[in-house]
């Protein structure tokens, strides 16, 4: 492998910190494409990305986007983004005193006698189990991205068939613009 | 640090346009296209370059009984680079009416140029009638996906009650802040159908904000650090000349005692034959302007982006020269060079705010120096051996080109003309400078006579660029137009192929073009007036009369020599200290920079 291959790999870019991106959007049509092509241009890869509509009766849409690359070319990114005509501001807020969450979804094979392991684990994250079947679970887990990656690490000696993530939403804490 | 911009309340107040003068009159029962060219004629359209087609018929029909002239192009692309050169010798929007599918996809070359230069261009697309939308329609193209990284923005029209909104969105966002191209899709059931919509007179975008003044802020600043250069320069751009910026800037240059430099988009700006000015900097800029921002202690770019084509090696270039950036555009800052005072404002109202704040400057020596280096190193080339291109430009600028609109193509010609062709005027200088499109330069003097009807408009083309777009030939013949077609015909793609000469050991490949036609019997063929110059004492001769001739278009064909080079050079990703000035004995290392 080449160098450039092996610095492009899976391993180092999660090595780049993880930048989470809050955007203020006017609800129009291509509005998610404009804003996507701004971070593939650029090679800035997008983790999870989450869109919602604000509280102004359907004509705004908030954008959390969790993403990693150099921090020179996310400020680009970030000017380069709010300058898209409908796009009303981008924040970084990474490092910065906000509330964060995510929910995941988790299905695992299990026969009836592993059960009570899984439940007992789900218990110690206040996970809720919320569907049973005959050969599977699903549990649903909410909380810090961190939280769910060591519980889902925990998980790892059992058949996980499916895994589903909201991805991370936050909001600044206060009466601070998100 | 990424940083993030100013937090403002939600929604932001939106941006208040300024109105078009009429009132909004009631409206009468009228379709989606009537609608539409209402709103052209309110927004003082007087041409529209077009094409036409199936899904633009209703556009077309609507504009028979406009008063806004309609001219038939023979390929799209000539139509985007006439809008583009009406829009840059006038700074008024050009607009351009094609239809669907292939007919859009044809603009996408011309919307990159607007773009790459900040030139203000309305395209109007035909679209599929919109239940066929994503069914794969005759002529249907996916034409808002396809051109999201080639616009300012777009529309695709969904209802024809949305299209007076839109066609006044459209123009405001063309023309204002940093200009550029706006697209408008629009499906044929939406121009048929009814529109009772009235006339817009205010947008309302929350999302977009122009700088205007200055803040007080920078701009102090900015004169605490001026007040401590003794080496200044400064480096003009074409957003000067989009503001009008020049006569400001000659006013600050005469106070400040500071030399002058400027892009290959920036000339005109300021008048290159003023005594502060040093003529255009970057790859083929004047040794001298390009010894002066290598060596200066202050840096102010008014207007201009530190493209890769002015800085050469980024970490080599002003090493330690105080940087100080004034745009329009906030994404500019730090996008290449991080500066030490940014200035987001009209480049005009940024140097007339900032004039009061500054006095003269000690550059005596500063400017005695680069004197020297103007004697040292003049631009120059060799009289002797045949027919040169840079004569025919050098003896262009003395006949009357400095007060006539020049248009360029791209390449070698371009880069001689820009060296040897100086520009007194603003909007006098259209060239594709961001994007570097070859077949820019002819439909563009078009474009540019059309607007300016009582100017001289020459078009100095290469002969690869020029059949590119000679189609247009039949445009010009047609309307009688007075353009001047001047081609620099060497049969090669001459910059291409100095490039191969210089870092690719001569390995010429794809550059020779062999079966050219003879250029003035294919004038001849359109009813066009031509002339051959093949040795230099014939070049006066025909360049008067050309300048002379008013009977439609003319063209003059120079068979120049073969093989020449641009020279002063800056190969792409050197240093500007790098710079080559005349042919190198030695074998060059392939460079390193884009492209």
């Amino acid at each position: 492998m080449s160098a450039a291959a092996a610095a492009a790999s899976p391993v180092t870019a999660h090595a780049a910190p993880l930048h989470t991106i809050s955007i203020l959007v006017r609800n129009k049509p291509g509005v998610l494409v404009r804003v996507a092509l701004v971070f593939a241009r650029r090679g800035y890869n997008i983790e999870s990305l989450v869109v919602s509509a604000d509280v102004t009766n359907g004509e705004f849409s908030r954008m959390t986007i969790t993403c990693s690359g150099d921090p020179q070319t996310l400020d680009q990114i970030i000017k380069q983004v709010t300058k898209l005509i409908d796009v009303v501001h981008a924040f970084d807020h990474t490092g910065q005193f906000v509330y964060e969450t995510e929910v995941a979804l988790v299905k695992i094979q299990c026969k009836l006698a592993e059960r009570t392991e899984i439940l007992q684990i789900a218990e110690l994250y206040s996970a809720k189990v919320v569907d049973y079947g005959v050969d599977s679970l699903i549990v649903r887990i909410v909380g810090a991205a961190e939280k769910i990656d060591v519980f889902l690490s925990l998980l790892r000696n059992y058949q996980i068939v499916e895994l589903v993530r909201s991805g991370k939403i936050l909001m600044t804490r206060g009466l601070a613009t998100t | 640090m990424p940083s993030s911009p100013a937090r403002r309340p939600i929604p932001s107040p939106s941006a208040p346009s300024p109105a078009p003068a009429k009132p909004v009159p009631v409206t009468k029962a009228q379709t989606g296209a009537e609608a539409l060219i209402r709103c052209l004629e309110r927004e003082g359209v007087e041409y529209v370059f077009g094409l036409s087609g199936g899904a633009a018929m209703p556009i077309f029909d609507a504009l028979v009984d406009s008063k806004i002239k309609l001219i038939l192009v023979r390929h799209e692309q000539g139509a985007t680079h006439m809008a583009d050169g009406y829009a840059r010798s006038t700074g008024k929007p050009g607009v351009v009416l094609v239809t669907s599918g292939p007919g859009a996809t044809n603009t996408v070359t011309g919307m990159l140029t607007a773009l790459m230069d900040s030139c203000p261009m309305i395209v109007l697309t035909g679209q599929t009638i919109s239940p066929m939308l994503g069914k794969d329609a005759f002529q249907e193209a996916d034409v808002t996906g396809i051109t999201y990284p080639v616009v300012k923005h777009s529309y695709l029209v969904k209802n024809p009650n949305d299209i007076p909104r839109v066609t006044r969105e459209a123009f405001y966002l063309a023309t204002s802040g940093r200009p550029g191209p706006v697209l408008i899709d629009l499906p044929k059931d939406v121009t048929s159908a009814q529109c009772t919509a009235p006339f817009v007179e205010t947008v309302e975008m929350p999302g977009y904000h122009v700088p205007g003044r200055p803040d007080p802020e920078p701009l102090k600043k900015a004169a605490t650090l001026i007040a401590k250069s003794r080496k200044p320069v400064l480096y003009v751009g074409h957003g000067a000349v989009i503001s009008g910026a020049g006569p400001a800037i000659i006013k600050l240059a005469e106070k400040l005692q500071a030399p002058i430099v400027n892009t290959l988009l920036g000339k005109g700006a300021c008048p290159e034959d003023h005594p502060l000015h040093q003529g255009m900097l970057g790859m083929h800029g004047t040794a001298y302007a390009n010894k002066a921002v290598t060596n200066c202690d202050m840096i102010m770019a008014i207007g201009a982006r530190w493209d890769d084509r002015i800085t050469g090696k980024l970490s080599e270039f002003c090493v330690g020269a105080t940087k100080i950036h004034v745009d329009i555009d906030v994404a500019e800052f730090g996008k290449i060079v991080n500066p030490d005072v940014s200035i987001a404002a009209d480049a005009k109202l940024a140097i007339e705010d900032l004039l009061p704040l500054v006095d003269k400057l000690d550059t005596g020596d500063w400017l005695k120096q680069i004197a020297d280096w103007r004697k040292q190193f003049p631009l120059k080339y060799q009289k002797r051996g045949g027919l040169k291109a840079q004569h025919v430009l050098d003896r262009l600028d003395d006949l009357g080109g400095r007060d006539c609109i020049l248009t360029t193509d791209v390449g070698q010609h371009q880069m001689w003309a820009a060296q040897f062709c100086l520009t007194t005027k603003n909007r006098h200088w259209l060239s594709s400078g961001g994007a570097g499109t070859m077949g820019y330069g002819f439909p563009a003097a078009i474009g540019a006579q059309f607007a300016n009807p009582n100017k001289k408009v020459w078009c100095i083309v290469g002969d690869g660029g020029f059949q590119m777009t000679m189609a247009e030939l039949a445009t010009a013949a047609l309307h009688k137009l007075p353009v001047k077609i001047l081609i620099i015909n060497n049969s090669y793609l001459g910059m291409v192929r100095q490039w191969q000469e210089l870092f690719f050991e001569n390995r010429l490949s794809g550059v020779d073009l062999e079966g050219n036609p003879d250029f003035v019997k294919l004038a001849g063929a359109y009813g066009i007036k031509g002339w051959r110059i093949k040795r230099p004492n014939e070049v006066d001769r025909v360049l008067k009369a050309a300048m002379e001739w008013n009977d439609g278009p003319c063209l003059v064909e120079a068979e120049v020599i073969k093989e020449d080079n641009v020279f002063p050079m800056i190969p792409a990703g050197a240093a500007l200290r790098d710079m080559i000035i005349e042919r190198p004995k030695q074998k060059m290392a392939k460079p390193e920079g884009s492209t």
